[in-house]
């Protein structure tokens, strides 16, 4: 632990600080462009120059390490000067454009100007054109702009695992691009337009929309998978305009993924914003809601209990999935299933928790992936898995398909056996869990969401069991969510009850016409046509696939559009808040259920979100505790029988267009087709 | 003058076989392995004794560097890296060694490596001396093939090879830490300093990176003794030096001396003298074309040692001396030097990105004389602004040459301005 | 000069190496210690090259990348960073001309006007022949023979106006004159005759 001087104020700082941070714990700003806490240092930019005693020179203090006995100063007249002349270089061929960029308001280069720029300019010369690059649907470029930072080339190399950018050609001829200007196959690729710290590379859905100081932001969470990426969704009136990152270091640190980012011009479309009725002619037609309660209620009545089923999305905040299970219970029906994709689990928590929390993946050394993408199904927690990789090789197996993860992974097989072998140790992955300390096992819906999940789960118990796998104060069995409804879901109890149908028996149910009604709360990742014969309710926020099949459509808010909690993949609790009003004659979710019940003459025990969420923590307490985990406790889960031969798959098989949201985004539809463009491209060849 | 039997270069001219059997004839190779049983630190001793001081430019105490490399080989091999990417303007030396003495480099390779507890050297030649690498390669080739390198290197026990890696056209590797990164197979763009090459440099390995002169003056120091070599030139600038001059002489050469000989003994000695006559010397870059350059006046007394030409506000450098008599358009030769920088620049850092193409403009405008007066103010305080701003010395070595000559010829630019604006008046006129 | 205009836009659809390169390819990297294939990055591009009538089409690029297990634009930036690959083709003979200052002040316009007056060609340009490319290059490293014009791999020296119309005469004729000084001096003499170890001189 050094300790230094900054500006006469003596510090002292971790081992393997720089000056830097040492200058930022004597809380003395320095300048930078080139420098990010999460990327390797380029010391490329000069603005962080500081005076060291003893140093013929400036020194950068973002790549200088700091040493006992330091004396550092960062107010002399040298120091002014050098970072003056750093921005000076730093605009001269730096276009005047600001009026007419994005970044505008938001750009550290303005930003820094103000401290160290000039009122006028010396340079005579002719500035410097560069052509603009080709990166893609998401990202903008405006090369002329470009300051040489590198952060963008850092950001794709080291934590999207992706090394397509580059700086090519040399001197003032440097230009950042991507190979032949194809698309940067990344999820997490729009994090470079946060990153960019100029106006260079910015946000192409967003162009020219909107400016920062016209928006309200409202911080919130990420709904697209089950990390819960904390957002700050920026909106103007209703409309949601761009969703940014917002810090916390235990789940998302900074980055968010594409999807989180972009979906959301699928907000503005296909929206259900007034209740349908189905009419005789078998067509929706619009509706009041009086009307739309009405028929319901008149079904509802004539229903026997469990005849009536209910299945929750998995974007529903934990306030909807409360209340309509308030109201099942009350119409007696314990058919409610929160699982639409049929995953088995539920019951002990330690059996559906990523127990270990998601910077418990920073301690791991090793890590068997069971069914399961996480690329693909939880983009920003697989940057965490990489970035471990890259410091400590860590061993990396899959059970299941072959897939590039952006770390070396093995591809161990994908079938039953496979994972026999690892419990009876005659896999040679056996051998790398039994060494490590704190191996990790990761298990996806791809496992779990099927006839015998309930086995692969106890099948993974006993790997975890038999490897260390839980130990100590380690918990490393972990399984990754998709859905970001689910842990409240089966926190709240959202499963069948006795005597009720989960939805493997809600589909048989359907099927021999013994089903007298089907709620879906926005869920859409069903095999809907079952239900075409059935009596369906939709209540949700998109025309996909459950309001095709509905009879009456109850429209819904988004997840921008309303307070909600959440439960990551962790459980840890996260409060959503609202951004923007739902459209037309759209309502909060939970005061549908509310509204309904008062049709009924049922009481739910709740007439505002305080005293529904009063309600629901007496039920579930730790949804009060807002960015807490509630470890689970280890306990037997998982069941004891055969497992089926057919191969282990993932839950989602590309990235893009995984929800109703995402679906309708035409953003994600370009980024699809240019991700098969460039693969088409590439299989040519 | 430097006597015939102190010179190292005996072949310096090619005139003799530069292959094994006459690098044999001139004494390369004789006894290497009875140096070696010196020991590491002895060899690194007798060199810091020598007073050999980097022939690459920095001029750097070379048994000092190599004594920085740790004393104990951990799980991380030692490197040696010979830095053979001569193409700083004026300089063309270690060509003369690669082609000529290759087995005096080849030797020093050995010894070099083996003081530094290395077994295995790169050296780095920038990628326009092809047949000179053909050259260097036969000579190696030649080396293995007679048991003088591979795993007992000339009988000494110690195992030593060498490889040959050839540049692609990028001055900037002649900075240490680019031609590491360019070895590892990256754009040749310096590294932070620190970690220094000594304790992470090729492939995060301890490493030296040495000048070709540097190393081929090894083994004759250790063969004719520490003392024999310090006796040599000036106190703090020992030895013997290739001294290459070019530009306005009468015969344009390069040549052995004594470190410290004054310059005009060396011009008017070795290169013929100035042409047309001593009076007609305009101006001197003394060191390659990073040293700022030296009026006449300057001329006239200095030596051609580290510490003459640092007292006298520039450098030895590379001893790549460019002479310019009165008929130059001083202001067009450091302007197509700024040129130089502009176009090797890495293009890493901010200063130097922005700040040489900037200057080179400027320059160019000024050549012309189409500028304000002021603006050569602007452009000095530019060369300020670059030089100690940026990650390796090429920002400087940008910056100087624009100081010299604004500091010794500022008249001149005057002249130009002035002159050219009396041409636009008459022209408005018109 | 932008990116895009230093790659040709005429792009063969494939690219392998010779079996003598494939060859000559596993010597190169053998000289890396494990793992560090990457350092081979540029012999491989240079070895490209010379198969490949001198310059390197992006084919072999993906190739190299595929090869050494590096990412396309790692070796791309390698490739545009070094000024001696060629990115698009260039006549038979290669004209790299030094005009840095040293060579500048020995009269290295006489021997740019020389190549433009016969060809009508600047820096950058290939003659309408389409054998001659010429290009300003900076310092060569051979001063003390300045000016030198480096043909291909050859390095021809002491150059004038005259002496560069005449090495231009021999490599249209395919019969090039000897590499070195065109005066005839060896190597960095002086040429008036040695100045030093004129001793040692052999008698001619």
């Amino acid at each position: 632990m050094p300790k230094l001087t900054v500006n006469g104020i003596e510090v002292e700082v971790e081992d393997g600080s720089t000056v830097l941070h040492a200058c930022e714990e004597a809380g003395v700003e320095v300048p930078r462009f080139c420098y990010h806490d999460r990327l390797s240092i380029a010391g490329n930019c000069r603005m962080c120059l500081v005076d060291m005693e003893r140093a013929p020179k400036p020194v950068a203090s973002c790549a200088m390490p700091a040493g006992e006995g330091m004396v550092i100063r960062t107010d002399t007249d040298r120091v002014k000067k050098a970072r003056e002349g750093v921005m000076e270089f730093l605009l001269i061929n730096h276009p005047l454009d600001c009026p007419i960029c994005d970044q505008g308001g938001e750009c550290d280069l303005q930003d820094q100007a103000m401290g160290y720029g000039f009122d006028s300019s010396r340079y005579e010369e002719n500035k410097r054109a560069v052509e603009d690059k080709h990166m893609g649907p998401l990202i903008s470029t405006t090369m002329t702009r470009c300051i040489h930072c590198t952060r963008c080339v850092r950001f794709a190399t080291e934590v999207a695992g992706v090394p397509e950018l580059g700086a090519i050609g040399r001197g003032e001829n440097m230009e950042i691009t991507t190979y032949l200007e194809k698309t940067l196959a990344s999820e997490l690729s729009a994090n470079v337009i946060d990153l960019c710290p100029v106006g260079a590379l910015t946000s192409k859905p967003y162009a020219f929309t909107a400016r920062p100081w016209e928006l309200n932001k409202t911080e919130s969470v990420d709904v697209m998978d089950a990390v819960g990426s904390n957002i700050r969704v920026d909106a103007r009136g209703s409309q949601v305009m761009r969703v940014l990152p917002r810090l916390n270091e235990d789940v998302n640190e900074e980055w968010i993924s594409d999807k989180t980012r972009y979906a959301i011009d699928g907000l503005r479309r296909q929206r259900l914003d007034r209740p349908f009725i189905r009419g005789r002619d078998g067509k929706l037609a619009p509706a009041s809601w009086d009307e739309a309660f009405a028929t319901i209620a008149a079904k509802l009545k004539k229903a026997k209990p469990n005849a009536v089923a209910a299945i929750t999305g998995d974007q529903c905040d934990a306030e909807s999935m409360f209340a309509l299970k308030t109201l099942f219970d009350k119409l007696g029906s314990a058919s409610i299933d929160c699982r639409q994709d049929g995953a088995k689990i539920g019951g002990v928590r330690a059996g559906y928790l990523f127990n270990s929390t998601i910077a418990g993946i920073d301690e791991a050394d090793a890590l068997l992936i069971i069914g399961s993408n996480p690329r693909i199904e939880a983009a920003v927690l697989n940057a965490r898995i990489r970035r471990n990789w890259l410091a400590t090789r860590m061993p990396v197996g899959i059970v299941g398909p072959e897939m590039d993860l952006t770390y070396d992974a093995e591809q161990l097989g994908d079938d039953a056996a496979t994972l026999a072998a690892i419990l009876d140790g005659k896999s040679k992955f056996a051998a790398k869990l039994k060494r490590a300390k704190k191996p990790m096992i990761i298990i996806g819906m791809g496992a779990l969401a099927r006839a015998d999940g309930a086995a692969m789960l106890g099948q993974a118990r006993e790997i975890a069991e038999a490897y260390g796998v839980v130990n100590g104060d380690w918990n490393g069995f972990n399984v990754l969510h998709t859905a970001a409804a689910r842990v409240a879901g089966l926190d709240l109890g959202l499963t069948p009850g006795r005597g009720g149908l989960d939805v493997a028996a809600m589909y048989k149910a359907a099927d021999a016409g013994k089903l007298d009604l089907v709620w879906l709360q926005a869920a859409d990742e069903i095999d809907a046509a079952r239900f075409e014969k059935t009596f369906t309710v939709y209540q949700g926020h998109h025309g996909d696939a459950g309001a095709h099949v509905a009879d009456v459509i109850l429209p819904g808010a988004a997840y921008t559009e309303k307070d909600g909690i959440y439960l990551n993949t962790e459980g840890r609790v996260q409060y959503a808040a609202r951004a923007a009003f739902p459209p037309g004659e759209a309502r909060e979710d939970w005061t549908i259920i509310r509204a309904l019940a008062g049709h009924m003459g049922i009481n739910l025990g709740f007439d505002s979100l305080a005293e529904l969420r009063e309600e629901m923590f007496e039920l579930a307490p730790h949804f009060a505790e807002q960015d807490e985990v509630k470890a689970a406790r280890w306990a037997k889960f998982g069941s004891k029988t055969k497992i089926a031969s057919a191969p282990v798959a993932t839950a989602h098989e590309t990235f893009y267009m995984t929800c109703p949201v995402s679906r309708a985004s035409e953003t994600m539809g370009q980024c699809l087709m240019a991700l098969q463009a460039d693969a088409a491209r590439d299989a040519a060849e | 003058m430097l006597k015939d039997e102190d010179r190292i270069f005996t072949n310096l001219y090619g005139w003799m076989d530069s292959g094994l059997k006459g690098a044999k004839a001139r004494g390369d190779w004789d006894g290497t392995a009875k140096l070696i049983k010196l020991g590491h630190d002895e060899i690194v001793e007798r060199v810091k004794a020598s007073g050999l001081r980097g022939r690459g430019g920095a001029g750097f105490p070379t048994g000092l560097k190599w004594s920085f490399m740790p004393k104990e080989v951990g799980a991380r091999p030692h490197y040696l890296v010979v830095n053979a990417d001569e193409s700083e303007p004026g300089t063309c030396k270690d060509r003369d060694i690669i082609r000529n003495e290759p087995h005096k480099l080849l030797e020093g390779c050995v010894l070099a490596g083996f003081a530094m507890r290395a077994h295995a050297a790169y050296i780095y030649i920038r990628g326009e001396f092809v047949n000179e690498a053909r050259r260097l390669q036969a000579a190696i080739d030649e080396a293995y093939a007679a048991g003088l390198l591979g795993d007992n290197a000339a009988k000494s026990g110690w195992k030593f090879d060498i490889y040959l890696h050839r540049g692609a056209g990028a001055y900037i590797c002649g900075e240490e830490t680019a031609l590491i990164e360019s070895l590892e197979g990256k754009k040749g763009q310096p590294r932070l300093k620190p970690p220094f090459p000594a304790g992470a440099g090729l492939y995060g390995c301890p490493t030296t990176v040495n000048n070709v002169e540097s190393i081929a003056v090894v083994p004759t120091i250790l063969r004719r003794g520490a003392d024999w070599f310090a006796g040599l030139g000036k106190d703090g600038n020992t030895g013997t030096k290739l001294f290459c001059i070019s530009g306005h002489v009468n015969n344009p050469c390069n040549v052995e001396e004594e470190m410290g000989i004054p310059l005009r003994e060396l011009i008017e000695k070795h290169a013929g003298g100035v042409r047309g006559g001593w009076d007609n010397l305009l101006a001197v870059i003394p060191g390659g074309s990073s040293t700022p350059l030296m009026p006449q006046a300057v001329c006239n007394t200095i030596t051609m040692d580290f510490d003459a030409l640092k007292e006298a506000g520039t450098g030895l450098g590379t001893a790549g001396v460019i002479v310019m008599d009165k008929s130059t358009d001083v202001v067009k030769a450091i302007s197509r030097l700024s040129y130089f920088y502009k176009h090797e620049s890495c293009g890493q850092c901010t200063p130097c990105r922005e700040g040489t193409g900037w200057m080179w403009r400027m320059m160019e405008r000024l050549v012309r004389g189409d500028a304000e007066i002021h603006e050569i103010d602007t452009l000095e305080q530019v060369t300020r602004q670059v030089e100690g701003h940026t990650i390796c010395a090429l920002g400087d070595a940008a910056a100087w040459p624009i100081q010299g000559l604004i500091k010794h010829f500022r008249p001149e630019i005057e002249r130009r301005i002035t002159a050219h604006r009396a041409a636009a008046a008459v022209e408005a006129a018109e | 000069m932008s990116i895009d205009a230093r790659i040709a836009d005429n792009q063969p659809d494939s690219f392998a190496f010779t079996r003598e390169n494939e060859a000559e390819i596993k010597r190169i990297v053998a000289k890396y210690p494990k793992g560090r294939q990457a350092s081979a990055v540029m012999p491989l591009l240079d070895l490209a090259q010379r198969q490949h009538d001198n310059w390197i089409p992006m084919k072999a690029i993906e190739l190299i990348a595929k090869k050494l297990d590096m990412a396309e634009i790692r070796v791309l930036e390698v490739a545009t960073f070094y000024t001696m690959f060629n990115l698009k083709p260039v006549g038979k003979y290669f004209l790299q001309a030094c005009t840095t200052t040293p060579c500048w002040l020995r009269g290295s316009d006489n021997m740019m006007r020389c190549i433009k007056d016969r060809y009508g060609i600047s820096s950058g340009e290939t003659s309408e022949c389409g054998r001659f490319t010429l290009l300003e290059v900076e310092c060569l490293g051979a001063c003390v023979n300045a000016p030198i014009l480096q043909v291909n791999d050859d390095f021809y020296e002491d150059l004038d106006y005259a002496s560069t119309g005449a090495l231009l005469d021999s490599l249209e004729a395919d019969e090039p004159l000897p590499v070195g000084s065109v005066t005839g001096r060896s190597g960095s003499e002086s040429a008036s005759g040695a100045t030093s170890l004129a001793a040692l001189k052999p008698a001619e």
